[in-house]
């Protein structure tokens, strides 16, 4: 049962890394502990070869020209980690997470999906540099052998089983993690590597080190055996990115939102997994940080005000570009109120669509695309103005409501497509079809002259018009217990104008003869134009 | 006088080069697919809207553009297909549509304030791809107003629709597509029927009596343009009835409640 281990050397400084990667080789210190006591616990290559160490403190490094001095970043450690997580489970379900730089794999079976050991250890590299990290990958016949081969090997390392003490051997006792007074131990008896270690009688070892002394022997022998420990895959995805000055255009916070995107989108990538929806937060500039303050003593620490938008998105998607889009389409249309300090980015994952193309169903927009594309049309109309209109139960005249637009899901072309069609067909051959209706939003206010209750004479809108024949009145009421009832008389009118000539009002509105729909509004007391048979 | 011939084409293809790959080449001519308007009457005469191509319907108010237009919708939402409705005024009625059979949960209404909202919004739409039909209703909008739009506004968009299967429906006042469009129809009302027999206008005292009730009106369709049929006017015009739903009196505690 082979087990593979990936290791991130230089953790904490990869994880800056990953979220600004114009920082690589670019003399990069992490300093941690409260100041003045901060000390260097974090270099990168270029940083060694200018003479940093770590365990300097800051103001030793501040010596340096060109060394960039950073704290540590625990927030981005946490999404590194997930990262790293993420690549695991992208090539197996079964993993345990050792640390935060370190995990390990259940290999077993894979060898049918992902080729041979070698090609599953470049495979794994190769998703590590996706989400931005470069790692050792160790395999080995048990956990502990692949754990410490990953921590002493650079790049990729295949220990065959029966190879664990030798190939071990030549790594120091330090990568079995010995405790500091059992590593001064050891030290002292001039055992520095694992075979030296691998060497020594196991009970006089027992007998001077305990149960730790037996646990270090295993390993450096590569004989220590456990069970995996497995850890729960998580739904949700973070990515995260603070900023050192305050981003107030979209355009260079379009740029920061893409390349947290990009990654997102690599981790759901590994996991074979789509956004379903998407969250973004800001954590905004205090509003009165730069105010001048009159009265000292009134002065309080005011939170930095929140951003928060939530954006569900009709199939769950993994095209940072698409998504980079929708995003910015949002913020056009809501943008902060403040500059931003910090960006959260939270994607809620879901399997994505599989669907099987149908010869016998007609073609209809790519949801993705088509989402796309009425996000650029609310950013042209306004929200509400787009969607689907919903019939609400009600007699309300003109009541509906705007509903999300989505795909329905395709019945059987049998039942829903080429039936139906047929039926429509059959109850038109007589040559008929139903009457349509234009409305006027809002109602056209009118004059109507009664005779004995009945409409004879309409004006509106400048015009005037003898009513030839009429139907009505059709009373509805309702909703009498609310705020907001309504009681109407409506009337269809055939009426004919006096003035034949158009004549266009200011709203655009030509009155021509034809079958209108007025009405009393009973609570406004007043006649009204709904709408225009046509 | 064939080298000149030959440097002239030579001259002409390379100009064009950038932008059109063969200009020489003969382009056979597209069979056109049509579907049923959903009228019988004029999917006799016309053969149904082509698709790929652009189709004006135009005609004053009342005259049944409004009616081909939701038929039209009914009959590809029931073919499963997705429709979008722009609507320059925002005039249309769900309630009308939904009773003439219109799935509303396969159409995408955009409600747009003016002419030029409702022409970037059919270019988004268009772009986009896959509706079975695309309507642009400007029936409310001034004719000076659609005069104004541009005529490389419809090219484009007859040529966004090309080769794909959506029908484009342009419906107006007045004909301004002109040859852009595929298929033109113009329509104009004809009698209205009412139950009752109504007099003459000049006697009126009472038009109508209370149970006077509205039956539809007659309209008269009329063939300016099909590439289809490759008929550019149909002397003869054809017609057909709109029949109006007739109301019911039924009652809903929740919502309300409707009496005579």
């Amino acid at each position: 049962m082979p087990f593979a281990s990936i290791f991130v050397p230089n953790f904490w400084l990869q994880a800056v890394v990953r979220a600004e990667p114009a920082l690589r080789e670019r003399g990069l210190v992490l300093i941690d502990g409260n100041p003045p006591l901060s000390k260097v616990v974090a270099i990168d290559e270029a940083a060694v070869q200018m003479g940093i160490e770590i365990g300097m403190t800051k103001t030793d490094v501040e010596q340096f020209a060109g060394a960039k001095i950073l704290p540590r970043f625990p927030a981005q450690e946490k999404i590194a980690h997930a990262a790293l997580l993420d690549v695991g489970w992208s090539i197996s379900p079964r993993m345990e997470d050792i640390a935060q730089d370190t995990i390990v794999l259940d290999l077993s079976g894979l060898t049918s999906l992902f080729g041979a050991e070698k090609d599953i250890g470049a495979h794994l590299i190769q998703r590590l540099k996706a989400c931005g990290l470069d790692g050792n990958v160790a395999i080995a016949s048990n956990i502990e052998t692949a754990l410490i081969a990953a921590r002493g090997f650079a790049g990729i390392t295949i220990i065959s089983p029966g190879e664990e003490s030798h190939c071990l051997g030549g790594l120091a006792v330090r990568v079995l993690s010995p405790s500091n007074e059992t590593a001064e131990i050891l030290d002292r008896w001039g055992v520095a590597t694992c075979a030296d270690l691998a060497c020594l009688p196991i009970l006089d070892l027992s007998e001077r080190l305990g149960q730790e002394g037996v646990c270090l022997h295993a390993r450096a022998r590569g004989e220590s055996t456990r069970a995996l420990l497995i850890t729960e895959p998580a739904d949700s995805f973070e990515e995260e990115m603070e900023l050192d000055d305050a981003v107030e255009e979209l355009e260079p916070l379009s740029f920061l939102l893409g390349r947290l995107l990009d990654q997102l989108c690599e981790r759901l990538k590994a996991r074979s997994l789509g956004a379903a929806s998407l969250c973004v937060r800001f954590k905004l500039q205090p509003s009165f940080e730069n105010a001048v303050v009159i009265q000292e003593a009134f002065r309080t620490e005011k939170q930095p005000g929140r951003y928060e938008k939530q954006m569900q998105l009709p199939v769950p998607m993994r095209d940072s570009k698409m998504l980079l889009t929708l995003l910015r389409l949002r913020l056009q249309r809501h943008p902060p109120d403040a500059p931003i300090q910090k960006i959260t980015l939270t994607a809620e994952a879901a399997r994505p669509r599989v669907m099987e193309g149908n010869l016998f169903l007609p073609s209809f927009p790519d949801p993705e695309k088509l989402e796309l594309t009425i996000a650029r049309i609310v950013h042209v109309v306004g929200e509400g103005n787009v969607g689907s209109p919903s019939l609400t139960n009600t007699h309300r005249p003109g009541d509906f409501k705007m509903q999300r637009f989505l795909i329905p899901q395709e019945a059987s072309p049998i039942n829903s497509g080429c039936g139906r069609a047929r039926h429509r067909a059959d109850e038109h051959a007589d040559g008929t079809i139903p009457a349509s209706f234009r409305v006027f939003r809002p109602a056209i206010p009118a004059k109507l002259a009664l005779h004995t209750g009945c409409p004879t004479r309409v004006a509106f809108q400048g015009l005037r018009g003898e009513v030839s024949a009429a139907s009505g009145p059709w009373r509805t009421s309702g909703d009498w217990w609310q705020e907001d009832r309504w009681q109407q008389d409506e009337w269809d009118l055939e009426i004919h104008f006096q003035d034949t000539v158009e004549r266009s009002s200011s709203d655009g509105f030509h009155p021509n003869p034809g079958i209108y729909r007025f009405y009393y509004d009973s609570l406004r007391r007043g006649w009204f134009v709904r709408g225009v048979y046509d | 006088m064939g080298s000149k011939t030959s440097v002239l084409r030579l001259q002409v293809e390379s100009s064009l080069a950038m932008r059109v790959a063969s200009p020489f080449q003969f382009r056979g001519r597209r069979i056109v697919e049509t579907v049923p308007t959903g009228v019988p009457r004029i999917d006799l005469q016309v053969g149904g809207f082509p698709r790929g191509s652009l189709t004006e319907i135009y005609g004053p108010t009342c005259s049944g553009r409004t009616s081909l237009l939701v038929s039209a919708l009914a009959s590809r939402t029931a073919a499963s297909e997705v429709c979008a409705l722009v609507d320059a005024h925002d005039a249309f009625d769900p309630h009308s549509a939904k009773a003439a059979g219109v799935k509303l949960e396969r159409l995408l209404w955009v409600r747009c304030r003016n002419v030029d909202q409702a022409l970037r919004v059919t270019d988004l739409l268009v772009q986009g791809g896959g509706f079975g039909l695309i309507a642009l209703d400007l029936g409310d909008a001034l004719p000076h107003m659609v005069r104004c739009i541009p005529m490389q506004v419809w090219f484009r968009f007859r040529r966004a629709v090309e080769h794909t299967p959506t029908i484009f429906l342009v419906l107006e006042r007045e004909t301004t597509v002109k040859t852009c469009a595929s298929l033109i129809l113009k329509l104009h009302a004809k009698k209205t029927r009412w139950s009752e027999a109504v007099k003459s206008t000049n006697e009126i005292s009472r038009p109508h009596s209370l149970g006077c009730l509205l039956y539809g009106w007659k309209i008269r369709a009329e063939m300016i343009r099909s590439q289809a049929k490759r008929e550019d006017r149909s002397d003869a015009g054809f017609g057909t009835e709109i029949r109006r739903n007739i109301r019911c009196s039924t009652a809903d505690e929740r919502g309300g409640q409707r009496q005579r």
